[in-house]
């Protein structure tokens, strides 16, 4: 027969909980769903605002430059883009060893809200690398150091959804995908290192889109309102990727089911 | 635990000759990418020459992916893998010596062909022996961090495939070091800096790769 | 309790669960299990198939991390790939866990040699013998029958010398004679001071407590 006992305690962080403060108690599932709808709208408008200032700060405020002209103005998509990617692969990786340690599912489900943004990321990142190679070196692709690091890091974070894709069972899927961005993670700094060696191996001081046009203030300026209005934009989206995921897994629990 | 290491290795040894077929025919295929590149290419002695490092470490890559897809295919199906976990040894150590057994059935194989195939490539001796030696350090790197990508792919659908995107990204330093040596050495010029490097990227792995093999294999079981 | 103690199985060792409970895919497997077991005693799991059988064996050798409840043996909590535990515990799931291209001697020989214990071949030939097989066999594994297989897979238990014998329907692909002659090596484990927790659909003689897992 058997004999059910009270669990003594769980197996989960219970001496996190003692000295629980407000924050760790939204690591709990139902309560972040409706805390992650109210604040994404804000982050949106944020967005919207700084990218509003960004663009007219690069495209109205900041001077043409002498060599490039109007073109080089694509920097102000492309280089923020590319902070963004490799910022949100080092948050990615930051919640998923979270996932790892503390096994809270909140924190592995963050991390694959954020992946496909962080490919959007880079994707464009490296779109906007293109088009600004094209006017100025007449080539569509430069395997200059960056680009070619953004490339290896977009082959990243498809493999991470990839592998997310195609495990079924999903708390395996959260684990895996963690050990993954966790290595990857190890890796990104050597394979930006191997990167630079090689260019400056093989092309020496030739072409680089890091070559930018020194730096005026107003460009700088345009560069971070751009880079901010990139990281409230990745905010948003991940609170809402993240309570899609969550109500793709049933743990929105069940305040949510009588509505839309 | 010195002895369960090397029951490890001697046992996986012993299954890669029963089983030896597979081996083989992972070594064919880097025998056969390595020719299918002069006929792309053109015969030209000059050309091949330069582009045989590069050619003979991708080819190297590719073969040793190949390879790690089978790595612990039979042996979690056949619930082997579950005994190895309930091991009362690390599973780190474990891994590492079932990665060291694999790197001797399909790296080892492929560095002892390279000076061969390299005179296919009119690659002279001295730099066609740095080539080897290049693969040498590099092929165990790409053995531990393809364990753990095996683990991580342990029965997904798409397995084999999955492995290659999510591994060949995260070998491209060694590919790169490896290379840079062999045409660093066909240059005359020193190979030091890339051989250390490659080391260096060796004694990471093997501290780092057998406890992600460990935690991959762990989650893979659950 | 007493302090754990490695290898055969004193007074104080026992395996005491409480309070487990494990879920997988959104369903609860079972829950609110709890048990304790001495030297000596054999626990049986019963229940249909699907009931959480499986998943409560899993738990107990640590292959599955359970949601809720505590696992201790000899008086110490376990934690997970604790080598203290695990040296005590030999487990056997659906699958065999022996190699289809070695023959069954090599089997059991590498097995030995991983626990750590005497593999002489003659143990090994005893082993071997008391399941019915023929130890002088080179044949490959995967030339044996399913039965066969389970006889190679059986003989290995009573070689490796564990405490704690974890068996997921032990002779599910047996016939009559090889069953029984399983239980009687399992009664001289008995006997010897080990114990069992084994999970099968019909009621065996001999069980000191059952278990019955709804699922």
């Amino acid at each position: 027969m058997s004999r059910a006992f009270p669990p003594p305690h769980t197996l989960a962080a219970a001496p996190a909980r003692r000295q629980a403060s407000r924050w760790l108690a939204y690591a709990s599932p139902v309560r972040f769903y409706p805390l992650a709808g109210r604040m994404a709208p804000w982050f949106f408008a944020a967005a919207a605002l700084f990218a509003l200032a960004g663009l007219w700060v690069g495209f109205f405020v900041a001077p043409a430059d002498a060599q490039q002209g109007e073109v080089y103005r694509i920097i102000f998509i492309h280089v923020p883009a590319a902070w963004m990617s490799m910022f949100i692969y080092l948050v990615m990786a930051m919640y998923c060893a979270l996932a790892l340690v503390l096994r809270t599912r909140l924190s592995s489900m963050m991390a694959s809200a954020l992946a496909p943004t962080g490919a959007m990321f880079t994707a464009i990142a490296l779109v906007s690398g293109a088009l600004w190679g094209e006017p100025t070196w007449g080539t569509w692709w430069v395997w200059d150091a960056r680009l070619t690091s953004e490339l290896l890091l977009l082959f990243l974070y498809l493999g991470f959804i990839a592998l997310e894709s195609a495990i079924d069972e999903p708390r395996r899927a959260e684990r895996a995908c963690a050990v993954l961005a966790l290595v990857g993670t190890v890796n990104l700094p050597v394979i930006y290192f191997s990167v630079r060696w090689w260019n400056t191996l093989h092309q020496g001081a030739s072409v680089s889109l890091t070559a930018a046009p020194s730096m005026a203030h107003t460009m700088l300026a345009g560069m971070l309102l751009m880079a901010l209005a990139c990281w409230m934009y990745a905010i948003a989206v991940a609170l809402v990727r993240v309570r899609c995921i969550l109500r793709e897994r049933g743990l929105a629990g069940a305040v949510v089911e009588g509505r839309a | 635990m010195a002895r369960a290491f090397l029951a490890i290795v001697l046992h996986d040894l012993s299954l890669a000759w029963r089983r030896r077929g597979s081996a083989l025919s992972s070594l064919l295929f880097f025998i056969i990418v390595c020719s299918l590149f002069p006929l792309a290419l053109g015969p030209e002695p000059q050309q091949l020459r330069t582009l045989a490092p590069g050619i003979l470490w991708v080819a190297a890559l590719l073969a040793s992916m190949l390879s790690l897809s089978r790595l612990f295919v039979q042996e979690h199906a056949d619930g082997s893998l579950e005994q190895l976990l309930l091991s009362p040894h690390p599973l780190a150590l474990l891994a590492l010596a079932k990665t060291c057994a694999h790197w001797l059935t399909s790296g080892l194989p492929l560095l002892l062909l390279t000076p061969l195939l390299a005179q296919q490539y009119s690659l002279p001796a001295a730099p066609a022996l740095l080539l080897a030696v290049s693969l040498l350090i590099g092929t165990p790197v790409l053995s531990l961090v393809g364990a753990v990508g095996a683990a991580l792919t342990l029965g997904v659908r798409g397995g084999a495939v999955l492995l290659c995107i999510l591994v060949l990204p995260l070998c491209t330093p060694v590919l790169i070091f490896g290379v840079g040596a062999a045409a660093a050495a066909d240059a005359g010029m020193s190979v030091l800096p890339q051989l250390s490097l490659l080391g260096a990227c060796l004694a990471l792995a093997l501290f780092l790769c057998p406890l992600a093999t460990a935690a991959s294999l762990r989650i893979a079981m659950e | 309790m007493g302090p754990a103690s490695a290898g055969a199985a004193t007074a104080d060792t026992a395996l005491r669960a409480q309070g487990l409970s494990f879920s997988r895919g959104g369903r609860r497997v079972f829950e609110g299990v709890g048990f304790e077991l001495h030297a000596g005693q054999l626990l049986q799991l019963l229940g249909a198939n699907g009931s959480g059988k499986t998943s409560l064996l899993r738990v107990l050798g640590g292959l599955l991390p359970a949601d809720e409840g505590e696992l201790c043996w000899g008086g110490e909590p376990v934690r997970s790939g604790e080598p203290e535990f695990l040296q005590a515990v030999a487990y056997l799931g659906h699958a065999n866990g022996i190699d289809a291209d070695l023959s069954a001697a090599e089997n059991l020989r590498f097995a030995a040699r991983m626990a750590g214990v005497d593999d002489s071949p003659a143990r090994v030939t005893d082993a071997l013998r008391a399941m019915g097989l023929d130890p002088a066999s080179r044949a490959p594994v995967r030339t044996l029958s399913q039965g066969q297989r389970r006889r190679v897979a059986l003989a290995r238990l009573a070689l490796l010398r564990r405490t704690l014998w974890l068996l997921d329907e032990p002779v599910s692909s047996l016939d009559a004679a090889s069953g029984e002659r399983f239980f009687a090596q399992l009664a001289d484990h008995l006997r010897q001071g080990g114990m069992a927790v084994v999970a099968t659909h019909e009621l065996l003689p001999g069980a000191s407590q059952t278990l019955q897992l709804q699922g």
